[in-house]
């Protein structure tokens, strides 16, 4: 998967959990819960959609990894690009 | 008037029926004639019957808390604050903590978990893709806690599991928390997510309880002879009660009074009623209203459409008032809408509360033929318009493990 592709998964994951609205639009380099409305619940469902969609596993220690639209496109690229 | 001199009235009502989202639609279709059941496919089980409800959970839940909750408590979450609406009431910071949440629920949980087990069989069984949320979907409060979360209601919460006599259980656990001084408000009624568990389908259709016909609509028939059984439903029936002082102090409108009560259990049998604990049942009840079996104008039958329920119904039916001097009118909710299991009782109440105000009794649905052995005076094959009017309606609801629950409502007469 490119970067591209691999936003747009992402995107795919978060708009099916945000309570409302669209997640396409946010800034990427700010924290997504400082911008959506995600509680820490979402996050786990975030991380088992990942390992059921694509079988990736984040383990707890890397949960930091996905606080904004790019850092969770950094952490995930080289796990995904060869999906 | 209730044991210790206070009274409890209805003041609100929300539903979600097959045939219709609120009180008005439900009872246009239960006065004339129209039934709502589908066809609905189901994992293992194939094709079903089952009255599927269509009201919209997005009018008091956002998205995520649709799919993180159950089907149950999003119904239970349009019911209570349709009810709430309907009462003229909102939550504040005045009456959050002193307005209680009581559901009545036949089952909870089964759909929850088969779709996880379902779920991790997609992934070779293994754990780690077992839901987080299975837990707090699964808790037997859930429908009801659904509904304080929701509404951001304080005071207690809890679900009364009593198989289909569970609606029932629900109101009179309102009114006695009522009776009691625990709560100022009560939100009481029941819920059923079961059509979306393939578990009680398959168990109905091992015990050759399982209805089946060729139109849906008519599949669920109690009383007629070509019954072949029970249509599962889901719904949910809330009421808002309060003490009628309260009620009178804010200008309430009050739809009926809460008369009497009774609940017992048939002590025999997993699964076949006792006519004689049913008959005990409603005997009970009658007495607590203060009351004689001919004052009874209604009674809403339990029945389901299976061979035997049916028959030891009519028999308990035939003992408490086959001695009075007025057999009331009887009718039956569940050829209309099916069985809606936990919210059988509440929702089947609803439908006739009306009649204290239009003064019409809606009628059975499917009894083209009726069964001889559930022959009586009264059934109501048609809407009638009693000339001596509509005082007392009772409210059967029966489960399994002999269950009986039974509720008297009275027209509010200051």
């Amino acid at each position: 998967m490119t970067r591209e592709d691999i936003s747009k998964a992402i995107i795919s994951i978060i708009n099916d959990i945000l309570p409302e609205g669209d997640c396409s639009e946010v800034d990427p380099e700010k924290k997504l819960r400082d911008q959506l409305e995600l509680d820490s619940m979402d996050f786990l469902d975030i991380v088992m959609e990942l390992r059921k969609k694509y079988g990736i596993e984040v383990p707890e220690a890397d949960y930091p990894q996905l606080a904004t639209l790019n850092s969770c496109i950094n952490y995930l690229e080289p796990r995904m690009k060869s999906i | 008037m209730l044991k210790n001199g206070e009274r409890i009235v209805i003041t609100g009502v929300g539903l979600a029926a097959p045939n219709g989202n609120s009180l008005p639609e439900f009872r246009d279709n239960l006065l004339n004639k129209r039934a709502r059941i589908e066809n609905i496919t189901l994992r293992y089980v194939g094709e079903v019957h089952a009255g599927v409800c269509h009201f919209d959970p997005l009018k008091y839940q956002n998205k995520r808390d649709v799919r993180t909750g159950t089907r149950a408590g999003s119904i239970a979450i349009f019911c209570a604050n349709d009810a709430f609406a309907d009462a003229g009431l909102s939550v504040t910071d005045g009456n959050r903590s002193r307005t209680g949440v009581y559901v009545g629920i036949t089952e909870h949980g089964n759909v929850e978990t088969e779709n996880e087990i379902f779920n991790i069989s997609q992934f070779k069984y293994d754990v780690k893709y077992w839901n987080h949320y299975h837990n707090p979907r699964t808790v037997a409060n859930n429908p009801a806690g659904e509904v304080t979360v929701n509404m951001g209601i304080t005071g207690p919460h809890y679900c009364l599991g009593a198989a289909c006599a569970a609606g029932n259980a629900g109101i009179i656990q309102g009114v006695q928390q009522l009776l009691l001084g625990e709560v100022d408000t009560a939100l009481a009624g029941g819920v059923s997510e079961s059509i979306h568990t393939f578990g009680i389908f398959a168990s109905f259709k091992s015990q050759g309880a399982l209805a089946l016909h060729s139109d849906p609509n008519k599949a669920s028939r109690p009383f007629d002879k070509d019954r072949t059984g029970i249509v599962v439903s889901e719904g949910g029936c809330i009421y808002v009660l309060e003490r009628l002082s309260d009620a009178k102090r804010r200008g309430a409108k009050i739809y009926a009074e809460i008369a009497g009560y009774a609940m017992n259990s048939d002590g025999t049998h997993f699964v076949l009623p006792n006519p004689e604990r049913q008959a005990e049942c409603m005997q009970k009840a009658i007495i607590s209203a203060g009351i004689l079996p001919e004052d009874i104008d209604l009674v809403n039958t339990h029945a389901t459409g299976t061979k035997a329920g049916d028959i030891q119904e009519c028999e308990a039916l035939r003992k408490v008032f086959g001695t009075a001097s007025k057999f009331p009118y009887i009718n039956n909710t569940k050829g209309f809408i099916g069985h809606a299991m936990g919210a059988a009782g509440t929702l089947e109440l609803a439908g006739n509360l009306p009649a204290f105000a239009d003064n019409l009794l809606h009628p059975c649905m499917n009894i083209d033929s009726i069964d001889p052995e559930c022959e009586m005076p009264n059934i109501l094959l048609e809407t009638v318009n009693p000339r001596a009017g509509v005082k007392y309606i009772l409210n059967n609801s029966f489960g399994m493990l002999g269950i009986n629950s039974v509720l008297i409502v009275k027209k509010f007469a200051d």
